[in-house]
């Protein structure tokens, strides 16, 4: 019997989207078959890395973590450099300061570090709120016309702030992340929301709020593979790249945090932690994530090797 | 499996002669299709058609055994493409390569014994051993087998493409179904011969998909696992889903598990590629590491991708004792949701923490989940605490909270009676939490 190769006939492929300015403008999504599949379709742009920049010095992340970034953590504009040099292809601002529990930041300050970043690096500028939505909302309205005609990515939108970010957004010509936990038909309607407000559809970036090895990553995976499959077959509102913060779960895992000398039986914390990262991200990287957001930049190295490999063709 | 009645009924002698119990063939058909009765009551039905109603109700990738006893792992069975449609049947079969012509295989072997990790309360490790004839010397191959053999439980995989080396390591480890590892176009015959021989799983090598699909027809054998022949991360991935695509589609070649080889060159990207296999269908993968840092992140993943994904692992809603709780011993209140249950229960005794645990039911779901479903509320816990006896077994009236819900406090110090402490967001923190926060 002679093998014929087996592909499926998808109609449609996810949107593409474009993240800041000539000549330093990134794309992603644009694909029309699952990851990797280069025998069956066209996979356009590669996933992209982002590493995390806080305006306000982290106090809870490990050593390893805090070590590559030494002497910069308290300095957003050169730690958002630092990011560029260790080869981040986007660089994702969190606006850790706004957060009534930490300095409760206003907004006018944010939007000025956030365009002192943005001014710094020649790479596209992810920019997310302190996580309360209330809050984001009034930062991201002021960030947004402060990065006005930079084509970032802000959010991130819920179903309860995405109003003012869509518009702010529209208004300065912005991507968003619309965010929705871990639920197909939640993801969709935030979508449809959102371009009902005539936000074009290819500036949508879906946040599937991942978990992380060990912690829940199953669930994402089978969310964002439904999803692409979704939007191979046709539905123009699950068509969005999709975007993974995995630093943020990854570095809180127990086997990322716990040292050496506590558990030995897992092996070193360096190689383990930096795996946890890493293997979370290629992992939501075959289930279709185009935008990770990392925290240590031996990860970016890593995930960015594996990916350069992974965009050599395979057709047969 | 698969066949409806009527692509049945097609196979049978159309007689309606009864000697099934069924008033027709017809009849007899739709209970076969629906499981109730089995090809052997029709004493009637030829050959061939017995051949090929078998071979289409067989499941789309066959099962195979490798190893003898309580660590014999079992592989094959799936049935779909991805885990949202149906749970993966056989956890991939992680394998530790030693080399023949390494001075310390006992110590090493060792190691990999140790690879053995508690998860949500069940013991996770790797599957097999695998025997490397790096030497090229048949002699040397086969003392390397008996000194792994003597040294673990694990299932063991020879691997060699030189036969006469083969058949020296299978008059050590022969008799306990070793995974012969394996043939191929130039050795086919004889290494096919050794695995019907001792009645052992066979690799078959192809140089490519077509050459293996060949291969595979001529082998007239069935315990055998797929080797595509490609070692690289991103065609491998090509690979693995075509086998898998064409087996679900019963092309037959291709219906058996596949093994993989995460030998890229960079241990770290040779970690990465197996998360790739581990994901995408393959059957077994051969790792070189027995380093832990590397192996559980691949553990963990292959948990989470195997698990059923319509039903969360649960533990019982009741209580939960760690160490020697007395009646001043803290109380923890969580959810069931296995995961979360197991990680505050591990931190509890990691800071050797005498205490109780009080799983909430939540129908398997975590703290915030649950929380945000309405399943974990001040009314559900103050029931636990009511009903299930922790008021006998401690004099004081304290309960502690995930931090993550701190707004259930109020309502619940109301509704329980009980005092509520928050405790830290993460279980990580209970140790320290408990140090500075708990007096009974
Ligand atoms: C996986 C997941 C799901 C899975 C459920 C898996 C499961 N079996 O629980 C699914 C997809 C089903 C799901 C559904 C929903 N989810 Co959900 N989900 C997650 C996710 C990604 C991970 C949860 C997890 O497993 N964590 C790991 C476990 C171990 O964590 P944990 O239980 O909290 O336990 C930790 C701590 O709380 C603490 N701890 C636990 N117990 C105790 C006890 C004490 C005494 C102490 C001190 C500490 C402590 O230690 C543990 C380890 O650190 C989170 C987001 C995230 N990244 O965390 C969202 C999240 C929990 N989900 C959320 C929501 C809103 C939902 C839905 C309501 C959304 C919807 N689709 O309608 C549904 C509800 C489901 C339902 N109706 O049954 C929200 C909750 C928001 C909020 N703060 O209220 C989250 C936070 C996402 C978000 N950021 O919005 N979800
Ligand atoms: S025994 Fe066989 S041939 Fe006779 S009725 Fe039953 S199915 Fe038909």
């Amino acid at each position: 019997m002679a093998v014929t190769i087996a592909k499926e006939k998808w109609t449609s492929k996810v949107g593409e989207m474009v993240l800041g300015t000539e000549p330093n403008a990134v794309k992603v999504g644009g694909e029309s078959t699952l990851p990797f599949l280069h025998f069956e379709g066209e996979i356009p742009n590669k996933p992209v890395m982002a590493l995390e920049v806080w305006d306000l010095e982290p106090t809870d992340w490990p050593e390893i973590l805090k070590q590559p970034f030494e002497g910069v953590l308290g300095d957003p504009v050169a730690w958002a450099k630092k990011n560029v040099e260790y080869g981040a292809d986007v660089v994702a601002l969190r606006l850790m300061s706004a957060h009534p529990d930490f300095k409760d930041a206003s907004p006018e300050d944010c939007a000025a570090t956030a365009k002192a970043v943005a001014d710094a690096i020649n790479v596209p500028l992810i920019v997310i709120g302190c996580g309360v939505e209330e809050k984001d909302a009034q930062v991201l309205e002021k960030v947004g016309e402060a990065l006005n005609g930079k084509n970032c990515l802000i959010g991130c939108a819920t179903e309860k702030n995405y109003k003012t970010i869509t518009a702010t957004a529209m208004v300065n010509g912005h991507n968003v992340i619309a965010s929705s936990p871990l639920d197909i038909n939640l993801a969709k309607q935030l979508n449809i929301l959102m371009t009902e407000m005539n936000l074009p559809a290819n500036r949508i970036a879906i946040d599937p709020l991942v978990g992380a090895l060990g912690y829940g990553i199953e669930y994402a995976y089978s969310i964002m593979e439904r999803a692409r499959m979704g939007a191979l077959m046709g539905d123009k509102m699950l068509a969005m790249p999709v975007i993974c913060f995995v630093g943020q779960e990854a570095w809180k895992a127990k086997e990322a945090k716990s040292p050496s000398d506590e558990t030995p039986e897992w092996g070193a914390q360096e190689r383990r932690a930096i795996l946890w990262e890493v293997i979370t991200a290629t992992t939501f990287i075959q289930a279709g994530g185009s935008i990770l957001v990392l925290r240590h930049p031996e990860s970016v190295k890593q995930v960015k090797a594996h990916i350069d490999k992974m965009m050599e063709s395979n057709a047969y | 499996m698969g066949l409806t009645g009527l692509e049945i009924f097609k196979q049978l002698p159309k007689t309606n002669c009864k000697d099934c119990g069924q008033p027709t063939c017809l009849a007899f058909a739709m209970q076969l299709a629906s499981g109730k009765a089995s090809l052997d009551q029709c004493p009637h039905v030829s050959d061939a058609a017995k051949e090929a109603l078998d071979s289409a109700s067989a499941p789309p990738v066959a099962l195979v055994k490798i190893g003898k006893g309580e660590k014999e792992l079992e592989l094959g069975n799936e049935t779909v493409l991805f885990r949202h449609d149906k749970r993966f049947e056989h956890p991939t079969g992680i394998a530790i390569s030693v080399s023949d012509s390494d001075a310390e295989i006992a110590s090493k072997v060792q190691e990999i014994n140790k690879l053995v990790f508690d998860r949500v309360g069940q013991v996770h490790s790797v599957n097999l051993v695998a025997v490397v004839n790096n030497s090229g010397d048949a002699a040397k191959f086969a003392e390397a087998v008996k000194t792994v053999q003597d040294n673990t439980q694990f299932p063991l995989v020879l691997i060699s493409e030189d036969p006469a080396a083969m058949e020296k390591a299978l008059e050590v480890a022969g008799a306990n179904a070793p995974l012969i590892c394996g043939a191929n176009a130039a050795n086919f015959d004889a290494m096919i011969g050794l695995a019907k021989k001792y009645d052992a799983p066979v690799v078959i090598k192809g140089a490519n998909l077509e050459e293996l699909a060949a291969l595979v027809e001529k082998a007239g054998y069935k315990k055998l696992i797929l080797d595509s022949g490609a070692r690289e991360v991103n065609k491998v991935l090509a690979d693995q889903t075509q086998i898998r695509r064409q087996a679900l589609k019963r092309f037959r070649p291709f219906g058996y598990p596949t093994i993989t080889f995460a030998d890229n060159p960079d241990p770290i990207q040779a970690i990465v590629d197996a998360g790739v296999y581990i994901a995408k269908y393959a059957g077994i993968v051969v790792l070189n590491t027995a380093d832990p840092a590397d192996v559980l992140p691949l553990i963990t993943l292959r948990l989470n991708i195997y698990t059923d994904p319509q039903k969360p692992i649960a533990v019982e809603s009741k209580i939960y004792e760690v160490g020697n709780p007395g009646p001043d011993a803290p109380v923890f209140v969580t959810t069931n949701f296995s995961l979360t249950y197991f990680c505050v229960q591990g931190d509890v005794e990691a800071g050797r923490i005498d205490a109780y645990i009080l799983p909430v039911d939540t129908d398997g779901i975590s703290v915030l989940t649950g929380w945000a479903a309405g399943k974990f509320t001040p009314e559900k816990i103050t029931e636990m605490l009511n009903t299930c006896g922790i008021a006998d077994k401690v004099s004081h009236r304290k309960v502690i909270i995930p931090g993550g819900v701190a707004v259930l406090s109020g309502k619940l110090q109301e509704l329980s009676g009980w005092e509520v402490l928050v405790g830290p967001r993460e279980s990580a923190g209970i140790p320290s939490f408990i140090k500075q926060r708990w007096s009974a």
